[in-house]
This record gives structure tokens, sequence and C-alpha cells, in this order.
């Protein structure tokens, strides 16, 4: 049997309203926007795309759960998406949790600040994953398998600390130049491990449903299930094992609007898999259990699914970039000594890889992805809000601390 | 003796420098006896003066489209006035030419016995007025279309505006000897046609006023950890020369590490410094406030311990004698115009960062030496008044109503 291994990422950043250097010191409150209609408010936003995107396709999601025995699918949840929804819209937690009593719903670890810290802090890092880990218990009731980093930013070390702590795989990015002369759609192993795979993103496959979807340009436009079904197909010939498909959760109801059609789209190919003998959908851990490795994949550089370059670019690419997330890391000791809990928690929230990646300068195709996603006018803006709140936690940190320590 | 006053702006519709000189300057001629006949190209209310005639050449409100271009001439359509459209008063040429008109109206009622007028925006009215009354015409440079484009050329319709009224003109006042000396460089005129009256400060103007120590709470608690607060409160174009300021910041902080740079303003330049910053590494050094104004501003000169002018081309640079007045230490460049007055402060060229630098360590690391220049330079700008200026422009208004030949 061959796989479809469908997964979906669910997350919305705390993102910073407009905070100037008059309030530096003053006021605490950088993820509260006093304007609710803004792109810089997070309620504001929460409720848009959930009333667009998590409310109706996780009503479509259980009504396929119901109909068809044989679909499945894995999500990977933040932990920073789930405390704005326990805050703003308990009903989807709800709905989250009506999916993974399904039994047919896998939930996947990741940070539950979605950040990039495995690239700064080890230690810092493994603290989010358990953070994530405990709130996924304690919202759900489950215990979660799976790893796949912020971004699905990926190297060899990302592998071996999965397999060191005891997952049973990672996901990553099926990028051509790690790939090379092989194929995205097996299983394989990370460089020098034993026990954990690897699941590689079909990007062509994923980018067909998560971005040119709606694209009247496409030559493809419109998608429908029949051809799509054939290119999986295509995908899976041969001794193939499995397509992975990897996307944003918003991509269904948000990213691509109801009236593209995004519904409808994902309702028939789902259900055209009913009593499929060749093809059927597996979870993740389901995929990782059927499928053996086929062999060890090195991954010297790291990856990520964003941009046309595939790397880290998009969120540590400028000085802008690299600056923030430098003053960031610098604090970490005296933020965690604090013992504050709010101190530490909005320390973390602001290793959201969001932040950062409006911060992003890049042009021309990636530029727009870019500005779309960003709550600012532009990357200075983002920027200059992120330096001022940095300040007014060295503020707070020596204010905990009664000792002096500021620095400009 | 009757003046008529061309003018682009008066508080509280300036957008810089140049309104306020042109008021504190009329205030003065008045009180000296002047009879001003005052032409704004907008219409609005001004509360504070009772001792003019002002006249609105159009009915547009104060800055609604081309307030900003007063010191902006980049979106200058390239043309002569013949071929403008006085109605359309979004374009600053269109406004130009109904202020021209109106002037030519006025002077068959208004009979001044001199023409003021200040910078190339009311120039052609100038000569026009000059032609149409055979008053002397006595055109004030505040800042010519080198200072405004920085180290370029500017736009070559402004300077050939300027070039044309500086030939007609009886009598050029510049706000400084660099002002001057582009005058007599680069519009080639006869340096004995032009003279110096400096800007002067009226400090009784300022409104009584505590420092609110909340505005920026952030840097008041650096300063109690003994950092040093650098500023400059300008806007952030080329002419600020603001590049080089930041870059003699990141060398500064090289070596010594408690400064801290406060930026206020806004401006096309601002990204660009921003990203500097970042390219430096001295981003967590560099506030940055956006624009500024009432008690924010005043804030911002209060805070700073130094005021910095980098001005890569500054005719004269009033904040400097605002930034004493609100104790700071001052630094400016030597192409700024308001160094020639003062003495007790640092000056550097422009583009020398590492003296810029130097001198920001200097008075950064020595207590005394930041006292001696705040309180120094505080009796400097005292003695000079705009009542001496009024004095100057009476001199020469009454020279050339004799004929005088210059």
């Amino acid at each position: 049997m061959k796989s479809i291994v469908l997964y979906l990422q669910v997350h919305q950043p705390y993102r910073l309203r407009p905070y100037t250097v008059f309030e530096t010191g003053e006021a605490h409150d950088y993820f509260t926007n006093p304007v609710y209609e803004t792109d810089a408010n997070n309620e504001f936003i929460f409720q848009k795309v959930a009333d667009k995107s998590y409310r109706p396709m996780n009503a479509l999601l259980l009504k396929l759960l119901n109909d068809h025995p044989e679909f499945k699918l894995s999500l990977s949840i933040s932990g920073v998406f789930l405390e704005q929804a326990q805050q703003w819209a308990p009903d989807v937690i709800d709905s989250f949790r009506q999916l993974v009593a399904t039994g047919r719903v896998e939930l996947l670890s990741e940070t539950y600040y979605h950040s990039l810290a495995f690239f700064y802090d080890r230690r810092e890092f493994e603290q989010q994953v358990q953070l994530h880990r405990d709130k996924i218990r304690e919202v759900f009731g489950v215990e979660t398998k799976v790893f796949r980093n912020t971004e699905l930013a990926y190297n060899d070390e990302v592998g071996q600390w999965a397999e060191a702590n005891g997952f049973a795989g990672v996901l990553a990015e099926g990028w051509d130049p790690i790939l090379e002369w092989r194929s995205p759609n097996y299983v394989y192993r990370p460089q020098n491990t034993t026990n954990t795979g690897l699941l590689l993103k079909n990007y062509q496959l994923s980018d067909d449903i998560a971005f040119r979807f709606s694209d009247q340009a496409w030559t493809e436009w419109p998608l429908k299930t029949d051809k799509y079904r054939t290119w999986v197909a295509d995908a899976l010939a041969g001794n193939n094992q499995l397509v992975n498909l990897f996307m944003d959760y918003e991509t269904f109801g948000e990213h691509q609007w109801k009236d593209t059609g995004i519904f409808d789209f994902f309702e028939d190919f789902v259900a055209s898999y009913d009593n499929d003998s060749e093809i059927s959908f597996a979870t993740t851990s389901e995929a990782l259990a059927i499928h053996q490795p086929v062999g060890e994949l090195p991954v010297a550089h790291t990856t990520t699914w964003a941009d046309s370059e595939r790397d880290l670019s998009a969120w540590t690419g400028n000085n802008l970039q690299q600056e923030a997330l430098k003053y960031l890391y610098a604090m970490q000791n005296d933020v965690l000594r604090s013992g504050d809990a709010g101190l530490i928690a909005d320390w973390r929230k602001l290793q959201t890889s969001d932040h950062v990646y409006y911060m992003s300068t890049k042009w021309l195709k990636d530029g727009d992805v870019h500005a779309y996603f960003s709550p600012y006018d532009s990357p200075y803006d983002a920027f200059l809000y992120f330096m001022n709140v940095i300040r007014d936690l060295r503020w707070r940190v020596m204010q905990h601390h009664h000792i002096g320590g500021l620095h400009g | 003796m009757k003046i008529l006053m061309l003018g682009w702006e008066l508080p509280p519709h300036n957008s810089g420098g140049l309104g306020v000189a042109c008021y504190h300057m009329s205030k003065a001629l008045a009180v000296n006896g002047a009879d001003i006949d005052f032409v704004v190209p907008y219409e609005a209310e001004h509360p504070s003066v009772d001792f003019m005639r002002i006249h609105s050449a159009t009915s547009v409100f104060p800055l609604e489209r081309y307030g900003m271009g007063a010191y902006d001439s980049n979106m200058l359509l390239e043309r002569n006035l013949s071929e403008a459209d006085a109605n359309d008063l979004k374009d600053m040429r269109g406004v130009q030419k109904r202020y021209v008109e109106f002037v030519e109206n006025l002077v068959k009622t208004v009979k001044p016995e001199a023409i003021h007028a200040h910078d190339w925006l009311t120039m052609e009215a100038g000569v026009r007025a000059k032609q149409l009354t055979n008053a002397p015409l006595i055109v004030h440079v505040h800042a010519t279309e080198f200072d405004r484009s920085g180290e370029l050329n500017g736009n070559p319709v402004v300077h050939e505006i300027e070039q044309q009224a500086l030939l007609m003109a009886d009598r050029i006042i510049a706000v400084s000897n660099i002002t001057k000396s582009i005058i007599v460089h680069r519009y080639n005129i006869p340096a004995d046609k032009v003279e110096v009256v400096y800007n002067a400060i009226d400090t009784t103007s300022f409104d009584p006023y505590d420092y609110d120590y909340q505005t920026y709470r952030y840097l008041e608690a650096l300063k109690h950890e003994g950092y040093t607060v650098a500023a400059t409160v300008t806007r952030f174009t080329v002419q600020k020369g603001l590049t080089h300021f930041v870059r003699a910041a990141a060398r500064a902080c090289e070596k010594y590490d408690k400064l801290v740079f406060l930026l206020a303003g806004d401006g096309e330049q601002r990204d660009e410094l921003i990203q500097l910053g970042a390219d430096l590494g001295i981003s967590d050094k560099l506030f940055f406030t956006g624009f500024v104004r009432g008690k924010k501003w005043r804030d911002s000169y209060s805070v700073a311990d130094i005021f910095v002018m980098s001005s890569v081309s500054e005719p004269f640079g009033l904040t400097a004698l605002e930034a004493a007045h609100h104790d700071s230490a001052l630094m400016i460049s030597k192409q700024s115009g308001v160094g020639e007055v003062l003495k007790n402060i640092y000056r550097f060229d422009f583009w020398d960062v590492d003296t810029l630098a130097d001198q920001l360590i200097a008075i950064a690391s020595s207590p005394s030496l930041a006292r001696e220049l705040r309180q120094n330079v505080k009796k400097e700008y005292d003695t000079i008044s705009w009542n001496d200026v009024a004095h100057q422009c009476l001199d020469i208004y009454t020279k050339m109503k004799n004929g005088a030949i210059v």
C-alpha cells in the first residue's frame, strides 16, 4: 500500500503592535493593539482567519473523517496558536479536539513558540519542545511522536537530535539540491541515525495546492481532482512509497479563499480515494511504520520550506534580522534567571519566527509573499518596533535584578 | 517704511526653519517701525501675528499638497512659469504662478519702498514686483538649491530661477558666509552685492516648559547608568549628512560603549539609516522617534547631552540654537552656517567620521567638558537677537531706497 501523507501547519504569531521609543520603559503590552480592526491586532486577525479558515476547514475535516474511514492526516499546532485560540475562540479548540478524538489525526511535535531556537540555543530549544509537548497533552491528551522544526528547518543535526530524543521521525523539505538524483517520495534516514525516519515534502505537488491553486496565469489552472490524482499517481509510480503533502493549514480558506473552490477540490480529492486498493492516506507515524527507509540522506546545510532559496535567509538573511536575533538571544540568561513567568513568556514570544520574517528585505517574488504576511508598512518598521520591545525587555530585566545593565 | 515681504510660510503653518525666521524677522522689523505686507501662498489663521498685514495668494489650506516642497525641489516639474497652470494648486509651479499673479495685483494698491523676497519659492514674484514698482529688490537666501540637494547639483529649473533673481536683485542677504560663498562661486554674483545677516533665536517665544522625564523614560534610565545621549533633530534628507553621523556613532562605540544616539525626525533617508545601523551592528544604540512636534520635539532637545548637526550643506541651522537653549553641548559641521556665530562648540567636516567620533567620545567621557560647552554656548546665543537682524535689514532698505551704489 502506498501512502498520501498530508500534514498541515497551524500557527498564528503574537504580532507586535506599533511600539515606539516613547513607550519603552512605560508600557509592556507589546502584543495588544488598542485598535481592533488592523492587521497588527492579533485578536482581529485570529477571528478573521478563524472565520475564513479554521472554522470551515475543521468542519470539513470532521465531515471527511466521518464519511471516509480511510482518511487521515497530521497537524502541527504551535503553542502560541493554542494560547490565542483558547483566549479568543474556544470553539476552534473544541473543533480541533473533535478531529483528534477520531484517532486518525496525528499531532506533531514542534517548538511551543514556533521559533528558530534550534539554531541559537539548544537548551532553550529543548525547553520549548517540552512546553509544546506539555501543552498538547493538556489540551488534547495525546503524545507527540514525530518532530517538525519551525519552517521545516532541517539539517543532519536536527535529525540526530530527533533520534536522540526518541522521535520516530522528522519532517523536511524535499529540496532538489539535497536530494540530487533521489526522489522525495521515499522514507529516508537522517545521516548517522539508525532509528528515525525522514519524511520529505513533495514541494511540487504541495505547492500546486498551497501556492498555485488559484493562480489563473498558471497553465494548469483550474486544477481539478482528476488531474491532480494523475499527478499523485505519477509520483507514486514504480517503487515510490509515499507522497508527502505538507502545507500551511491556512491554505484552506485564507491563502486560497473559499471562492477559489479550494474546499470543494479538497473534499473531492479525499473522497476519490475511497476503496482505493493501492493508495491510502496515512499519518506521519503510520507512514514511518509502514515504509522502510531506503537509505541515509545527508543534509549538511540547513533547508527550510520558504522562498526560492529554501534556506534560512527569509529569517536571518539580512543585517536587520541578524541584529534583532543577536540582541534577543543575548538576553537569554538574564531573562531566564529572573524567574518572572510573564517576562520569560514575552521574551519567548519574540522568538516566533514571524517577527524576523517581517523584516525581510527580499525583493521580487519572495518579497511579495513576505509583504502579504506582514502587518507592517515596511520591514524597517517591523525592525524598529522589535528593537523598542527588546529595550523594554531590558528595562524589565533591570527592574527585576535591581542592578544596572541596560544597554543602548 | 513700507516693505513688501514675500514669504512661503509662517508659524504655525511652517514645515521648517524658513517660516520661523520670516516670522521673527518681520516682528522685529515691525517693532522698529517697518510697515509690512507679507504674502503667503495659502490661506489660514495666524493668531500670533498682529504686527503686519498677511495676504493669502490662494485659498489652499497650508501644506495641503505642496508644503513639504518648500524644501524638496526634486518633485518639481521642469517648466517655465508661463507654461504652468495657475489653476492646478496641487502643483508647485501652479501655486507659484498664482502667487506671482496675486503679487502683480497687490502692487497696484500697495506701493512698497522695498521688496524683500525669501528663497527661490518667491523669487519670481519678487522680480515681477520690482519690474512693476521700481522698488529695490532684496533677495534673502536661506538656502540654495545646492544646499537642498546635498552634494548633488539639484533641480536645474530651481537653479535657473535662483540665478535670474540673484542677478536681478539690488541686494542679496545671505544667512551665513557659507551661503554667501555659494552665491558668489556657484552663481557668479559679485561678492560686494551680498551681505551676511545671521539668523537669531528668540528664546522668549518658547512657551514656559517643563521637561517631561517620562517622554524618553528609557533614555533617562540609560543616562542614569552613565550613558551620554547624542541627538539630532532634523529631516532625514541627504542634505543633513546623517549617514556620516551614524558611521561616526559606530566608530565612537568601538572605543566608548556608553553612548546612545537619538535620531528625532523622519524623512526619505530613514530606511537607509536603519539599514546602515544594522549593517554596522549598532542598531540598539540608535533610537528612531519618527516625526516629533510640540512637547516631544522639545523633550528631544532636552534629553540630549550632545546635539550633532552633521549637515553636508546648511546655510544656517537654527535648530542648533534651539538645542543650545535646551542645554545641549553642540557639535556642528564646518559646512553649517550657524557655526560661524558660535565659538564654544566643536566643529568637524561633515565627512570626517573619525573626528566626529573623537569629539563625541571627548564630550561623553568628560563631564566637565560637557558642562563648559553647555554653559558657554548659552551665553553666546543669548547675545544674538532678531532686533540686530532688523537693524541690519533696515540699513539695507534705507541704502537701497536712497539709491546707494553697492
